[in-house]
Protein backbone atom coordinates (compact mmCIF):
# COMPACT_ATOMS: atom_id res chain seq x y z
CA UNK A 1 0.00 0.00 0.00
CA UNK A 2 2.63 2.53 1.30
CA UNK A 3 6.19 1.94 0.84
CA UNK A 4 8.76 4.48 2.29
CA UNK A 5 12.56 4.23 1.69
CA UNK A 6 15.05 6.15 2.99
CA UNK A 7 13.41 8.85 4.25
CA UNK A 8 15.28 12.20 5.37
CA UNK A 9 14.12 14.94 6.42
CA UNK A 10 16.26 18.73 7.77
CA UNK A 11 14.11 21.97 8.86
CA UNK A 12 16.52 24.16 8.74
CA UNK A 13 19.16 22.44 11.12
CA UNK A 14 16.64 20.44 13.31
CA UNK A 15 16.63 16.80 11.62
CA UNK A 16 13.46 15.45 12.05
CA UNK A 17 13.67 12.08 9.56
CA UNK A 18 16.59 10.09 9.09
CA UNK A 19 16.79 7.49 6.92
CA UNK A 20 13.12 5.94 7.79
CA UNK A 21 12.05 2.80 5.96
CA UNK A 22 8.25 1.83 6.52
CA UNK A 23 6.36 -0.10 5.25
CA UNK A 24 2.79 -0.49 5.22
CA UNK A 25 0.66 -3.78 3.82
CA UNK A 26 -2.84 -3.07 2.37
CA UNK A 27 -5.90 -3.03 5.41
CA UNK A 28 -6.15 -2.44 9.11
CA UNK A 29 -5.26 -0.22 11.55
CA UNK A 30 -1.65 1.29 12.02
CA UNK A 31 -1.15 3.85 14.69
CA UNK A 32 1.70 5.89 14.80
CA UNK A 33 3.17 6.75 17.69
CA UNK A 34 6.28 8.48 18.98
CA UNK A 35 7.10 11.63 21.49
CA UNK A 36 6.49 15.19 20.63
CA UNK A 37 8.69 16.02 17.85
CA UNK A 38 9.62 12.82 16.88
CA UNK A 39 8.32 13.63 13.35
CA UNK A 40 4.97 11.50 12.96
CA UNK A 41 3.87 14.89 11.31
CA UNK A 42 6.46 15.11 8.99
CA UNK A 43 5.93 11.21 7.99
CA UNK A 44 2.61 12.00 7.32
CA UNK A 45 2.56 15.16 5.44
CA UNK A 46 5.25 13.36 3.11
CA UNK A 47 3.68 10.65 2.24
CA UNK A 48 0.62 13.49 1.35
CA UNK A 49 3.19 15.54 -0.47
CA UNK A 50 2.86 18.28 1.57
CA UNK A 51 6.58 18.23 3.04
CA UNK A 52 9.64 17.58 0.40
CA UNK A 53 11.57 14.96 1.84
CA UNK A 54 15.30 16.08 1.14
CA UNK A 55 16.36 12.37 0.41
CA UNK A 56 14.19 8.83 -0.50
CA UNK A 57 11.33 7.45 -1.97
CA UNK A 58 7.64 6.75 -1.39
CA UNK A 59 5.33 4.75 -2.99
CA UNK A 60 2.08 4.94 -2.25
CA UNK A 61 -0.24 2.18 -4.25
CA UNK A 62 3.15 1.14 -6.45
CA UNK A 63 3.20 4.48 -7.74
CA UNK A 64 6.16 6.89 -6.93
CA UNK A 65 4.46 9.94 -5.55
CA UNK A 66 6.79 12.28 -6.99
CA UNK A 67 5.69 12.01 -10.32
CA UNK A 68 2.22 13.60 -9.85
CA UNK A 69 -0.47 14.41 -7.13
CA UNK A 70 -3.42 11.77 -8.89
CA UNK A 71 -2.28 9.25 -6.20
CA UNK A 72 -4.12 11.81 -3.72
CA UNK A 73 -7.51 10.29 -5.12
CA UNK A 74 -6.63 7.57 -3.10
CA UNK A 75 -6.22 9.08 0.10
CA UNK A 76 -8.25 10.89 2.83
CA UNK A 77 -6.46 13.25 5.16
CA UNK A 78 -7.84 14.43 8.30
CA UNK A 79 -5.41 17.18 9.36
CA UNK A 80 -4.16 17.90 12.90
CA UNK A 81 -5.59 21.00 13.51
CA UNK A 82 -8.62 21.99 11.58
CA UNK A 83 -7.50 24.87 9.66
CA UNK A 84 -10.26 26.45 7.87
CA UNK A 85 -10.98 29.71 5.37
CA UNK A 86 -13.00 31.24 8.57
CA UNK A 87 -15.38 33.07 5.98
CA UNK A 88 -16.85 30.59 4.67
CA UNK A 89 -19.86 28.99 5.36
CA UNK A 90 -19.81 24.90 6.58
CA UNK A 91 -22.32 24.04 3.57
CA UNK A 92 -20.14 26.08 1.04
CA UNK A 93 -16.76 23.94 2.51
CA UNK A 94 -18.01 20.73 1.88
CA UNK A 95 -19.42 21.89 -1.66
CA UNK A 96 -16.25 23.32 -2.16
CA UNK A 97 -14.11 19.96 -1.41
CA UNK A 98 -16.88 18.26 -3.21
CA UNK A 99 -16.56 20.31 -6.12
CA UNK A 100 -12.72 19.80 -6.18
CA UNK A 101 -12.78 16.11 -5.68
CA UNK A 102 -15.40 14.77 -6.65
CA UNK A 103 -19.50 14.05 -6.26
CA UNK A 104 -20.67 12.02 -2.90
CA UNK A 105 -23.71 11.62 -1.38
CA UNK A 106 -22.03 10.26 1.78
CA UNK A 107 -21.38 13.69 2.93
CA UNK A 108 -25.31 14.01 4.49
CA UNK A 109 -24.83 11.00 6.48
CA UNK A 110 -21.98 12.24 8.41
CA UNK A 111 -23.65 15.63 9.20
CA UNK A 112 -26.54 13.55 10.40
CA UNK A 113 -23.73 11.24 12.45
CA UNK A 114 -22.23 13.91 13.87
CA UNK A 115 -25.39 16.20 14.07
CA UNK A 116 -24.01 19.00 11.94
CA UNK A 117 -27.14 20.21 10.70
CA UNK A 118 -27.43 23.04 12.88
CA UNK A 119 -24.47 24.53 11.88
CA UNK A 120 -24.27 24.39 8.18
CA UNK A 121 -25.30 27.70 7.77
CA UNK A 122 -22.72 29.21 10.38
CA UNK A 123 -19.61 30.58 9.46
CA UNK A 124 -16.24 28.48 10.73
CA UNK A 125 -14.68 31.13 12.13
CA UNK A 126 -17.92 31.37 14.31
CA UNK A 127 -17.33 27.36 15.10
CA UNK A 128 -15.78 25.77 18.75
CA UNK A 129 -12.94 23.54 18.57
CA UNK A 130 -14.98 20.22 18.86
CA UNK A 131 -17.34 21.45 15.57
CA UNK A 132 -14.57 22.57 13.96
CA UNK A 133 -12.95 18.61 14.04
CA UNK A 134 -16.48 17.08 13.40
CA UNK A 135 -16.21 19.27 10.03
CA UNK A 136 -13.08 18.12 9.52
CA UNK A 137 -14.21 14.59 10.17
CA UNK A 138 -17.16 14.65 7.81
CA UNK A 139 -14.02 16.00 4.70
CA UNK A 140 -11.97 13.13 5.49
CA UNK A 141 -14.83 10.46 5.12
CA UNK A 142 -16.91 11.46 2.87
CA UNK A 143 -14.66 9.70 0.16
CA UNK A 144 -14.37 6.67 0.00
CA UNK A 145 -10.41 6.38 -0.72
CA UNK A 146 -8.49 2.87 0.44
CA UNK A 147 -6.18 4.96 2.31
CA UNK A 148 -7.15 6.94 5.39
CA UNK A 149 -4.71 9.42 7.35
CA UNK A 150 -6.09 10.88 10.45
CA UNK A 151 -3.42 13.31 12.26
CA UNK A 152 -4.67 13.50 16.02
CA UNK A 153 -8.53 12.99 14.99
CA UNK A 154 -9.87 12.51 18.64
CA UNK A 155 -9.03 16.05 19.50
CA UNK A 156 -11.23 18.40 21.04
CA UNK A 157 -13.85 15.52 20.59
CA UNK A 158 -16.75 15.06 23.42
CA UNK A 159 -17.49 11.66 24.80
CA UNK A 160 -20.03 10.66 22.31
CA UNK A 161 -18.27 11.46 18.93
CA UNK A 162 -15.72 9.74 20.14
CA UNK A 163 -17.50 6.70 20.11
CA UNK A 164 -19.75 7.72 17.03
CA UNK A 165 -15.68 8.06 15.63
CA UNK A 166 -14.25 4.90 16.50
CA UNK A 167 -17.29 3.50 15.78
CA UNK A 168 -16.70 4.76 11.94
CA UNK A 169 -13.10 4.16 11.73
CA UNK A 170 -13.91 0.29 12.79
CA UNK A 171 -16.80 0.18 9.50
CA UNK A 172 -14.12 1.74 7.27
CA UNK A 173 -11.53 -1.10 8.48
CA UNK A 174 -14.48 -3.68 7.50
CA UNK A 175 -14.35 -2.13 3.93
CA UNK A 176 -10.64 -3.26 3.48
CA UNK A 177 -9.32 0.29 4.10
CA UNK A 178 -5.74 0.57 5.23
CA UNK A 179 -6.06 3.46 8.25
CA UNK A 180 -2.82 5.75 9.68
CA UNK A 181 -3.97 7.43 12.59
CA UNK A 182 -1.79 9.39 15.10
CA UNK A 183 -2.58 9.89 18.81
CA UNK A 184 -1.44 11.38 21.91
CA UNK A 185 -3.98 9.24 23.76
CA UNK A 186 -2.51 5.49 24.47
CA UNK A 187 -6.73 4.17 25.45
CA UNK A 188 -7.73 5.22 22.09
CA UNK A 189 -4.57 3.76 20.07
CA UNK A 190 -4.92 0.75 22.18
CA UNK A 191 -8.53 -0.02 21.35
CA UNK A 192 -8.41 0.63 17.71
CA UNK A 193 -4.98 -0.40 16.40
CA UNK A 194 -4.02 -3.38 14.77
CA UNK A 195 -0.50 -2.50 14.70
CA UNK A 196 1.69 0.18 15.85
CA UNK A 197 4.68 2.09 14.43
CA UNK A 198 6.89 3.66 17.40
CA UNK A 199 9.05 6.58 16.00
CA UNK A 200 12.19 7.86 17.59
CA UNK A 201 14.58 10.36 16.58
CA UNK A 202 13.22 10.09 13.16
CA UNK A 203 13.67 6.15 12.70
CA UNK A 204 11.47 3.23 13.36
CA UNK A 205 12.22 2.16 16.62
CA UNK A 206 9.29 -0.39 16.78
CA UNK A 207 6.60 -2.01 14.29
CA UNK A 208 4.11 -4.96 15.35
CA UNK A 209 1.39 -5.74 17.21
CA UNK A 210 0.53 -4.49 20.67
CA UNK A 211 1.14 -7.59 22.76
CA UNK A 212 4.75 -8.42 20.86
CA UNK A 213 5.82 -5.27 22.25
CA UNK A 214 4.16 -5.60 25.87
CA UNK A 215 6.70 -8.94 25.42
CA UNK A 216 9.66 -6.96 24.34
CA UNK A 217 9.54 -4.26 26.55
CA UNK A 218 8.47 -7.07 29.76
CA UNK A 219 5.40 -4.84 30.55
CA UNK A 220 2.39 -5.80 31.62
CA UNK A 221 0.14 -2.88 29.90
CA UNK A 222 -0.04 -0.92 27.01
CA UNK A 223 0.98 2.39 28.50
CA UNK A 224 3.11 1.00 30.55
CA UNK A 225 5.19 -0.52 27.02
CA UNK A 226 5.42 3.48 25.41
CA UNK A 227 6.17 4.94 28.69
CA UNK A 228 9.17 2.17 29.20
CA UNK A 229 10.45 3.38 25.71
CA UNK A 230 10.82 6.44 26.19
CA UNK A 231 12.63 6.62 29.57
CA UNK A 232 15.04 3.50 28.55
CA UNK A 233 16.15 5.84 25.57
CA UNK A 234 15.72 8.93 27.43
CA UNK A 235 17.78 8.13 30.36
CA UNK B 1 -6.66 26.04 -11.75
CA UNK B 2 -9.44 27.31 -12.85
CA UNK B 3 -11.55 26.09 -9.98
CA UNK B 4 -9.11 27.50 -7.50
CA UNK B 5 -9.17 30.50 -8.86
CA UNK B 6 -12.93 30.72 -9.32
CA UNK B 7 -13.30 30.08 -5.80
CA UNK B 8 -10.18 32.56 -4.81
CA UNK B 9 -11.80 35.12 -6.94
CA UNK B 10 -15.21 34.37 -5.26
CA UNK B 11 -13.52 34.60 -2.00
CA UNK B 12 -11.86 37.89 -2.52
CA UNK B 13 -15.10 39.45 -4.16
CA UNK B 14 -17.24 38.84 -0.88
CA UNK B 15 -14.23 40.35 1.33
CA UNK B 16 -14.76 44.10 2.10
CA UNK B 17 -11.24 44.92 1.00
CA UNK B 18 -12.21 44.40 -2.95
CA UNK B 19 -14.94 47.33 -2.79
CA UNK B 20 -12.91 49.62 -0.51
CA UNK B 21 -10.46 49.45 -3.49
CA UNK B 22 -13.42 49.83 -6.18
CA UNK B 23 -15.39 52.56 -4.33
CA UNK B 24 -11.63 54.20 -3.87
CA UNK B 25 -11.28 54.42 -7.81
CA UNK B 26 -14.82 55.65 -8.32
CA UNK B 27 -14.63 58.24 -5.93
CA UNK B 28 -10.98 59.16 -7.60
CA UNK B 29 -12.55 59.08 -11.10
CA UNK B 30 -15.54 61.18 -10.48
CA UNK B 31 -13.71 63.88 -7.90
CA UNK B 32 -10.89 64.10 -10.67
CA UNK B 33 -13.33 64.76 -13.92
CA UNK B 34 -15.22 67.11 -11.42
CA UNK B 35 -12.34 69.39 -10.27
CA UNK B 36 -10.58 69.27 -13.73
CA UNK B 37 -13.52 69.14 -15.57
CA UNK B 38 -11.94 67.83 -18.78
CA UNK B 39 -11.15 64.58 -19.62
CA UNK B 40 -7.78 64.92 -20.93
CA UNK B 41 -6.01 66.89 -17.96
CA UNK B 42 -8.10 64.46 -15.65
CA UNK B 43 -5.79 61.68 -17.35
CA UNK B 44 -2.62 62.53 -16.49
CA UNK B 45 -3.85 63.55 -13.02
CA UNK B 46 -4.80 60.33 -12.83
CA UNK B 47 -1.49 58.58 -14.12
CA UNK B 48 0.09 60.19 -11.31
CA UNK B 49 -1.87 58.22 -8.95
CA UNK B 50 -1.95 55.20 -10.67
CA UNK B 51 1.97 54.51 -11.23
CA UNK B 52 2.34 55.28 -7.44
CA UNK B 53 -0.88 53.78 -5.96
CA UNK B 54 -1.43 50.32 -8.18
CA UNK B 55 1.93 48.79 -7.06
CA UNK B 56 1.55 49.52 -3.73
CA UNK B 57 -2.20 47.96 -3.45
CA UNK B 58 -1.04 44.96 -5.41
CA UNK B 59 1.44 44.36 -3.42
CA UNK B 60 0.23 44.75 0.04
CA UNK B 61 -2.81 42.89 -0.71
CA UNK B 62 -0.65 40.04 -2.65
CA UNK B 63 1.21 39.56 0.80
CA UNK B 64 -1.92 39.69 3.05
CA UNK B 65 -3.86 37.58 0.62
CA UNK B 66 -0.97 34.96 0.88
CA UNK B 67 -0.75 35.05 4.80
CA UNK B 68 -4.46 35.38 4.91
CA UNK B 69 -5.20 32.07 3.20
CA UNK B 70 -2.67 29.49 4.49
CA UNK B 71 -4.95 27.97 6.05
CA UNK B 72 -7.29 27.24 2.69
CA UNK B 73 -4.16 26.36 1.21
CA UNK B 74 -2.68 23.88 3.08
CA UNK B 75 -6.54 22.64 2.99
CA UNK B 76 -5.88 22.49 -0.78
CA UNK B 77 -2.55 21.04 -0.67
CA UNK B 78 -4.02 17.65 0.93
CA UNK B 79 -6.38 17.34 -2.08
CA UNK B 80 -5.48 15.77 -5.28
CA UNK B 81 -4.05 19.47 -6.90
CA UNK B 82 -1.42 20.30 -8.53
CA UNK B 83 0.51 22.62 -6.47
CA UNK B 84 1.15 24.95 -9.60
CA UNK B 85 -2.08 24.96 -10.47
CA UNK B 86 -2.98 25.95 -6.41
CA UNK B 87 -0.70 29.23 -6.37
CA UNK B 88 -1.07 30.15 -9.76
CA UNK B 89 -5.26 29.81 -9.55
CA UNK B 90 -4.61 32.10 -5.85
CA UNK B 91 -2.32 34.43 -8.08
CA UNK B 92 -4.65 35.20 -10.41
CA UNK B 93 -7.29 35.49 -8.25
CA UNK B 94 -5.55 38.27 -6.65
CA UNK B 95 -4.48 39.68 -9.53
CA UNK B 96 -8.03 39.89 -11.53
CA UNK B 97 -10.16 41.01 -8.74
CA UNK B 98 -7.87 43.86 -8.55
CA UNK B 99 -7.42 44.66 -11.98
CA UNK B 100 -11.21 44.28 -12.40
CA UNK B 101 -11.76 46.64 -9.39
CA UNK B 102 -9.73 49.18 -11.46
CA UNK B 103 -10.93 48.72 -14.34
CA UNK B 104 -14.89 49.47 -13.28
CA UNK B 105 -14.14 51.61 -10.60
CA UNK B 106 -12.00 54.17 -13.24
CA UNK B 107 -13.72 53.22 -15.49
CA UNK B 108 -17.88 54.00 -15.30
CA UNK B 109 -16.99 57.15 -13.97
CA UNK B 110 -14.95 58.37 -17.22
CA UNK B 111 -17.72 56.24 -19.75
CA UNK B 112 -20.77 58.71 -18.01
CA UNK B 113 -18.45 61.43 -18.60
CA UNK B 114 -18.32 60.77 -22.46
CA UNK B 115 -15.22 58.88 -22.62
CA UNK B 116 -16.45 57.67 -25.98
CA UNK B 117 -17.41 60.69 -27.79
CA UNK B 118 -13.73 61.96 -26.27
CA UNK B 119 -10.20 62.25 -27.90
CA UNK B 120 -9.07 60.71 -24.76
CA UNK B 121 -10.36 57.37 -25.25
CA UNK B 122 -6.80 55.82 -26.24
CA UNK B 123 -4.99 57.46 -23.71
CA UNK B 124 -7.06 56.56 -21.24
CA UNK B 125 -7.22 52.69 -22.66
CA UNK B 126 -3.49 52.74 -22.35
CA UNK B 127 -3.78 53.71 -18.57
CA UNK B 128 -5.95 51.39 -17.97
CA UNK B 129 -3.43 48.41 -19.58
CA UNK B 130 -0.26 49.77 -17.99
CA UNK B 131 -2.35 49.80 -14.43
CA UNK B 132 -3.23 45.80 -14.79
CA UNK B 133 0.26 45.25 -15.66
CA UNK B 134 1.28 47.22 -12.97
CA UNK B 135 -1.12 45.04 -10.76
CA UNK B 136 -0.02 41.11 -12.05
CA UNK B 137 3.52 42.46 -11.89
CA UNK B 138 3.13 43.50 -8.35
CA UNK B 139 0.87 41.08 -7.11
CA UNK B 140 3.28 38.65 -8.65
CA UNK B 141 6.25 40.10 -6.95
CA UNK B 142 4.29 40.38 -3.55
CA UNK B 143 3.80 36.50 -3.78
CA UNK B 144 7.30 35.70 -4.11
CA UNK B 145 8.25 37.46 -1.18
CA UNK B 146 5.34 35.60 0.80
CA UNK B 147 6.21 32.27 -0.51
CA UNK B 148 10.06 33.01 0.80
CA UNK B 149 9.43 34.33 3.84
CA UNK B 150 7.07 32.58 6.72
CA UNK B 151 7.52 35.30 9.46
CA UNK B 152 4.67 37.35 8.16
CA UNK B 153 6.16 40.86 10.03
CA UNK B 154 9.26 40.16 7.66
CA UNK B 155 7.46 39.32 4.43
CA UNK B 156 5.18 42.45 4.84
CA UNK B 157 8.56 44.65 5.41
CA UNK B 158 10.04 43.11 2.55
CA UNK B 159 7.16 44.44 0.25
CA UNK B 160 6.96 47.65 1.54
CA UNK B 161 10.63 48.14 0.67
CA UNK B 162 10.09 46.41 -2.82
CA UNK B 163 7.96 48.95 -3.28
CA UNK B 164 9.59 51.99 -1.97
CA UNK B 165 12.52 50.73 -4.19
CA UNK B 166 10.79 50.93 -7.53
CA UNK B 167 8.75 53.97 -7.03
CA UNK B 168 10.87 55.68 -5.17
CA UNK B 169 14.27 55.05 -4.37
CA UNK B 170 15.39 53.45 -8.18
CA UNK B 171 14.56 57.33 -9.39
CA UNK B 172 16.82 58.93 -6.77
CA UNK B 173 19.95 56.23 -8.04
CA UNK B 174 19.03 56.68 -11.76
CA UNK B 175 18.81 60.75 -11.40
CA UNK B 176 22.54 60.42 -9.34
CA UNK B 177 23.81 58.08 -12.10
CA UNK B 178 22.49 60.85 -14.80
CA UNK B 179 24.33 63.48 -13.05
CA UNK B 180 27.45 62.10 -12.09
CA UNK B 181 28.29 60.93 -15.58
CA UNK B 182 26.60 63.60 -17.32
CA UNK B 183 29.40 64.43 -19.86
CA UNK B 184 29.07 60.87 -21.53
CA UNK B 185 25.93 60.15 -23.70
CA UNK B 186 23.38 58.50 -21.48
CA UNK B 187 20.54 58.49 -23.79
CA UNK B 188 20.97 54.42 -24.48
CA UNK B 189 21.94 54.18 -19.94
CA UNK B 190 18.69 56.08 -19.71
CA UNK B 191 16.30 53.86 -21.89
CA UNK B 192 17.58 50.69 -20.12
CA UNK B 193 17.16 52.22 -16.96
CA UNK B 194 13.95 53.11 -17.72
CA UNK B 195 13.25 49.78 -19.06
CA UNK B 196 14.23 47.80 -16.19
CA UNK B 197 11.84 49.33 -13.92
CA UNK B 198 7.99 48.54 -14.10
CA UNK B 199 6.81 51.88 -13.02
CA UNK B 200 9.58 53.76 -14.29
CA UNK B 201 8.43 51.97 -17.93
CA UNK B 202 4.67 52.30 -17.39
CA UNK B 203 5.22 56.53 -16.52
CA UNK B 204 6.71 57.08 -19.74
CA UNK B 205 4.97 55.02 -22.00
CA UNK B 206 2.45 57.45 -20.78
CA UNK B 207 3.60 60.31 -20.71
CA UNK B 208 4.69 59.96 -24.00
CA UNK B 209 1.36 58.82 -25.84
CA UNK B 210 -0.09 62.00 -23.79
CA UNK B 211 2.44 64.19 -26.29
CA UNK B 212 4.02 66.33 -23.31
CA UNK B 213 6.89 65.13 -24.05
CA UNK B 214 8.09 68.23 -25.64
CA UNK B 215 9.04 69.42 -21.43
CA UNK B 216 10.98 66.39 -21.70
CA UNK B 217 13.50 68.56 -23.42
CA UNK B 218 16.68 66.59 -25.30
CA UNK B 219 15.99 63.12 -23.56
CA UNK B 220 12.51 63.30 -24.42
CA UNK B 221 12.97 63.60 -27.96
CA UNK B 222 15.25 60.47 -27.78
CA UNK B 223 12.30 58.49 -25.85
CA UNK B 224 9.83 59.95 -28.07
CA UNK B 225 11.93 58.62 -30.81
CA UNK B 226 11.84 55.18 -29.15
CA UNK B 227 8.66 55.14 -26.89
CA UNK B 228 6.90 56.71 -30.08
CA UNK B 229 7.29 54.22 -32.68
CA UNK B 230 5.35 50.96 -32.88
CA UNK B 231 8.64 48.66 -31.95
CA UNK B 232 9.24 51.17 -29.08
CA UNK B 233 5.85 49.85 -28.16
CA UNK B 234 6.12 46.69 -28.92
CA UNK B 235 9.61 46.50 -26.74
CA UNK B 236 8.08 48.07 -23.84
CA UNK B 237 5.01 45.44 -23.67
CA UNK B 238 7.83 42.70 -24.40
CA UNK B 239 9.95 44.42 -21.07
CA UNK B 240 6.04 44.50 -19.06
CA UNK B 241 5.29 41.13 -19.88
CA UNK B 242 9.02 39.51 -19.07
CA UNK B 243 8.02 41.41 -15.97
CA UNK B 244 4.80 39.32 -15.13
CA UNK B 245 6.53 35.63 -16.66
CA UNK B 246 9.69 35.71 -14.81
CA UNK B 247 8.15 36.77 -11.03
CA UNK B 248 4.78 33.92 -12.08
CA UNK B 249 7.90 31.08 -13.02
CA UNK B 250 9.36 31.64 -9.96
CA UNK B 251 6.00 31.04 -8.32
CA UNK B 252 5.52 27.72 -9.83
CA UNK B 253 9.28 27.06 -9.22
CA UNK B 254 9.22 28.05 -5.21
CA UNK B 255 5.71 26.19 -4.61
CA UNK B 256 7.24 22.96 -5.94
CA UNK B 257 9.96 23.43 -3.40
CA UNK B 258 8.08 24.27 -0.53
CA UNK B 259 7.46 22.50 2.43
CA UNK B 260 3.70 23.01 4.29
Amino acid sequence: MVTIQGLHKKFGKNLVLSGLDLSISAGGIFAILGPNGSGKTTLIKSVLGMVIPDKGDITVLGKNITQNSDYRHQIDYLPQIANFPSNLKVRELIKMIKDLRKSTKEDERLIELFKLTPFLDKKLGQLSGGTKQKVNLVLTFMFDSPIIILDEPTSGLDPISMLRLKDLIQTEKEKGKTILITSHIMSFVEEISDEIVFILEGKIYFKGTISELKTKTNQPDFEHAIASILTDNHA
Amino acid sequence: MLKILKYSFYDLMRSRWSYVYFAFYLLLGIVLLFLNNDLSKAVITLMNVIIILVPLIGTIFGVMYYYNSKEFTELLLAQPLKRSSIFLGQYLGVAISLSMSLILGLGLPFVFYGLFESSAIWDFSLLLITGTFLTLIFTALAFNIALSNENKIKGFGYAILLWLFLAVIYDGIFLMILIGFEEYPLDKVSLIGTMLNPIDLSRTLILLKLDISALLGYTGAIFKQFFGTSFGLIVSFIALSLWVIVPVLRIVYKSKKKDF
